[in-house]
């Protein structure tokens, strides 16, 4: 019944030895004992993404990740991150980018429309973090290859180093020039790398990489996609040597690498990378990408969610990355790069007041502890949900970060998604629901998107929504759920999970499962505020 | 003698930019350019046009015919 029959078991996707499919099934069981936010919270442990909390983390990685919001999900509620696009140049071909597509809604990873030096860089860095106290982490990202622009790139951390000492700085990379540069990311403690991994098999690489500029030379097909491979398992090699936290990100393409990605999961694991974050493709033909042109589709939300499943036994998955564009300031899930153009930065006088961001960001903690407080709580109503066995929902929630359900449904660009069972809730992703570039929906348009998105919800939790949307939502079969206004998402979702199982059990209403849903593609537009 | 570059299809990515060894290339209006007097199509540098090799856009960094193909003179 619910959702099982739509996850893709390990087992079936690849025929493994006995031995290994048995060390498998421990490692599963394992998993399954710490997962499910709450159940086993110590303090300050991430609900999933990256779950695992202090006590099974060594406290050196712990306190690496725990104030980024891209490698602790639990983080991402409080702390934000912006990106400077410094790094314009690119030394690989990818068949889902395209480099001359430039659009000012656009938010896929690469696209941008600002280019900065490194100094334009470090001043909208420093107007930044004074104007948000929660902004921790500074990364390269694009909207080329940051290792493709090697002295731009560095120059950025230099100066930054020097003016902020307590930003952490952060590196996104396909990985080509990674053992080149090894030294200097060390150099300037650079504690986090990303490295995009789509395949460990060149095979499968050649239908994704068309071609490589390595040593003075385009290579392409299988061997372009074989260089590519052994400098990124090079690359996660010296950065596991180095204690250099890695994260690898994964492009899901169906037909291409999406049951490849199980490998990858291993092999990357194996090689000592500490996060896998594996999204969707984001494909249309207005993109102008390979992908985009010949057909290529994105996964569905079930199919993402399934193969994030399937690794997740594997290591930490990381469910929150919202696939920032190369400019994006803010929390995840918000932009405000628009606030900080560098026309509007040079008319800032900015003065880097490290005292009020030291002041803010204790303010959080101790609005952390609180959700740690409220999680023990959860513990005790879950040994109440013994009897919701077999049972499982998907609940989309509204909210504007720390914890909580605070967001309007007609506010929200997007919407978190938990899974209640009887282990728990945990964050299982989110959903994109903001409007395309094109423009083009009117108000009456956007609710059935909206409903498309999060159609495998069996309720949506807000902190205020209106008669119409209400009435299209039940008729839709979600259930529009406020009474959980500023309360602990976490906590809402056990709780309306509670009712639903008593419910069933009373044979009030007939448990039924929920069809899939759209996973959103295109535009990340700055919400309206 | 040398490339070219169309600017209208330059993304100004600057990725050609540092990979000339003869440092022609160079930036006008967000778009790069090659100086002609200084390409030398990469004749007794590298077996192919470095521009070409990295620039992202197919058929941007071209031979132009304008101009007499270069002459080594070694
Ligand atoms: S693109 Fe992903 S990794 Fe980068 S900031 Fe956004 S969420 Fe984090
Ligand atoms: S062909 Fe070679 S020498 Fe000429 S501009 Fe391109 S990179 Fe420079
Ligand atoms: S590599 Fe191509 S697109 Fe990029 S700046 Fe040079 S000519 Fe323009």
């Amino acid at each position: 019944m619910q959702g099982e029959t739509t996850y893709i078991d390990v087992d079936a996707i690849k025929p493994v030895s006995p031995q290994l499919s048995a060390q498998l099934g421990e490692l599963l069981e394992k998993v399954a004992e710490h997962k499910g936010c709450g159940t086993s919270g110590g303090s300050g442990k991430a609900s999933c993404g990256s779950s695992d909390g202090p006590e099974d983390m060594d406290p050196e990685v712990w306190e690496k990740v725990k104030n980024h919001p891209c490698y602790s999900e639990e983080a991402h509620h409080h702390y934000a991150r912006m990106h400077v696009a410094v790094a314009p140049a690119c030394n690989i071909q990818c068949n889902y980018c395209n480099r001359k597509y430039d659009c000012a809604n656009e938010s896929r990873p690469g696209v941008v429309s600002e280019k900065l030096t490194p100094e334009q860089a470090a001043k909208k860095v420093l107007a930044v973090a004074s104007t948000i106290p929660q902004m921790t982490v500074l990364g390269i990202a694009g909207p080329g290859d940051p290792l493709a622009n090697p002295e731009k790139t560095f120059k950025t951390f230099e100066l930054i180093a020097k003016t902020a000492p307590d930003i952490k700085l952060c590196l996104s990379t396909n990985g080509l020039m990674l053992p080149d540069h090894i030294d200097a990311i060390a150099g300037f403690n650079v504690d986090h790398v990303t490295i995009t991994i789509n395949m460990v098999d060149p095979e499968v690489g050649q239908h994704i990489y068309p071609w490589i500029y390595y040593k003075n030379k385009r290579w392409t097909g299988i061997d372009a996609a074989r260089i590519l491979h052994e400098r990124q398992m090079q690359g996660l090699e010296m950065l596991t040597e180095r204690k250099i936290l890695c994260k690898v990100n994964s492009v899901m393409i169906p037909g291409i690498n999406d049951k490849h990605l199980v490998e990858v999961n291993r092999a990357v694991k194996s090689r000592g990378a500490f996060l896998h974050n594996i999204m969707p493709l984001i494909s249309a033909p207005e993109h102008g990408t390979v992908f985009g042109l010949n057909g290529q589709r994105g996964p569905t939300a079930q199919e993402l969610k399934a193969l994030q499943d399937s690794c997740e036994g594997e290591m930490n998955m990381m469910r929150h990355c919202r696939q920032c564009r190369a400019d994006a300031v803010g929390l995840l899930g918000e932009d405000r790069s628009a606030e900080f153009t560098t026309e509007k930065i040079d008319a800032m006088e900015v003065v880097y007041d490290a005292e009020t961001r030291k002041a803010y960001q204790e303010t959080v903690e101790q609005e952390r502890q609180a959700t740690v407080a409220a999680k023990n709580a959860e513990k005790e109503q879950l040994a109440q949900l013994a009897d919701a066995e077999g049972i499982s929902m998907l609940i989309a929630v509204a909210t504007k970060g720390h914890g909580k359900v605070n967001e309007h449904f007609g506010h929200a660009t997007e919407f978190q998604i938990y899974e209640a069972t009887a282990k728990g809730a945990k964050f299982v992703g989110h959903r994109r629901v903001d409007l395309y570039c094109q423009g083009g929906y009117g108000e009456e348009d956007a609710l059935p998107t909206v409903i498309r998105a999060i159609n495998d919800c069996h309720a949506v939790f807000v902190a205020k929504i209106g008669g119409c949307p209400k009435d299209d939502l039940k008729k839709a079969g979600i259930d529009p759920v406020d009474k959980y206004a500023n309360a602990f998402i976490e906590q809402s979702a056990i709780s309306y999970f509670m009712d639903y199982v008593a419910k069933v059990k009373s044979g009030e209403i007939v448990h039924r499962v929920r069809g899939d849903a759209d996973i959103r593609q295109g535009a990340f537009i700055a919400a309206a505020a | 003698m040398a490339y070219k570059i169309i600017g209208s299809q330059c993304t100004g990515c600057s990725a050609c930019e540092p990979e000339c060894p003869n440092v022609a290339i160079y930036e006008k209006n967000g778009v790069f350019l090659i100086n002609p007097k200084k390409c030398t199509e990469c004749i007794g540098h590298f077996d192919e046009a470095q521009c070409a090799a990295v620039c992202p856009v197919d058929l941007t960094c071209i031979i132009d015919n304008a101009v007499p193909r270069y002459q080594p003179t070694a």
